[in-house]
């Protein structure tokens, strides 16, 4: 059961407010705040990979956030993109054998190097990342859980 | 033109200077791309961009800046970047692009290291 729920519409000015939303929930949770830095980064790779795929599709669906806090603290951050190119688009890591002079960078877009640098992001900081076909309806949904303190609250 | 993000640009010598502050991510990074297109097709070629000031790096500002070191490349010039702060460094860890990137604590050092042999 979420404590805190945010939808917002597929816009990039909004994940920052996204970003914000998740660590100030996760500094109330208890979540170390070292920890902090890695909670904000998370949740704008998760949310910037939801908007850019709405905005590929020209779905309006609104990206959803939830954020509870029992046992662990735990972010689940839904798309509305069909599934099977969610999945096909998730980053490969082949971005992540770039040569020092760059070769392997030369062959992709911007986008295509992003979008493996937010995988590469996404499970370097998040110790339980899961991402998996939506529980109802189209879409994906990233779920990234971290530990917190229970005498914080 | 929103807060979030702080361009300002000067000349060093043969070097362009490109100071970043504030939070690059999905929403600026289109501007900062805009930024250093503009400088390249100026002429630029010894591009420094200093993330002294940077408080919040995502993917999206990390392929832009990918993509500004493919552009310079392209045109025989370089990109070096200034960065101090340990989660931004981090982040340059983690994507293997400390690998790519010259990565400096200072712009004196960053240009003091790219300084053109002929001059």
């Amino acid at each position: 059961m979420p404590t805190v729920r945010l939808s917002f519409t597929p816009a990039p000015v909004h994940v920052r407010t996204a970003r914000l939303v998740g660590v100030a929930v996760a500094r109330r949770a208890g979540v170390a705040e070292g920890l902090l830095d890695e909670v904000r980064q998370a949740i704008g790779e998760a949310c910037s990979r939801a908007v850019a795929l709405h905005l590929r599709y020209g779905l309006s669906d609104l990206v959803m956030m939830e954020m509870s806090d029992t046992p662990e603290y735990a972010v689940r951050v839904t798309d509305r993109a069909p599934v099977v190119e969610a999945v096909r688009t998730l980053p490969d890591a082949d971005v992540l054998g770039i040569s020092p002079n760059g070769q392997a960078a030369d062959a992709l877009s911007e986008e295509a190097v992003a979008a493996g640098m937010a995988l590469a992001l996404l499970t370097a900081l998040v110790d339980d990342l899961q991402v998996r076909p939506a529980a109802e309806g189209a879409g994906t949904e990233v779920r990234m859980t971290w530990p917190v303190s229970r005498f914080v609250r | 033109m929103s807060m979030d993000l702080s361009l300002s640009t000067r000349r060093a010598g043969d070097h362009t200077v490109l100071q970043v502050g504030g939070e690059v991510d999905v929403y600026t990074a289109p501007r900062l791309r805009e930024r250093l297109i503009e400088l390249v097709d100026g002429g630029a070629r010894r591009v420094v961009v200093d993330l002294g000031a940077v408080e919040f790096l995502d993917s999206t500002g990390l392929g832009v800046l990918v993509g500004a070191h493919k552009r310079l490349r392209a045109a025989n010039g370089s990109l070096s970047l200034v960065c101090t702060r340990e989660p931004l460094l981090k982040i340059f860890r983690i994507t293997a692009l400390d690998q790519v990137f010259p990565l400096y604590d200072t712009v004196d050092s960053a240009i003091a290291a790219d300084a053109d042999p002929a001059q």
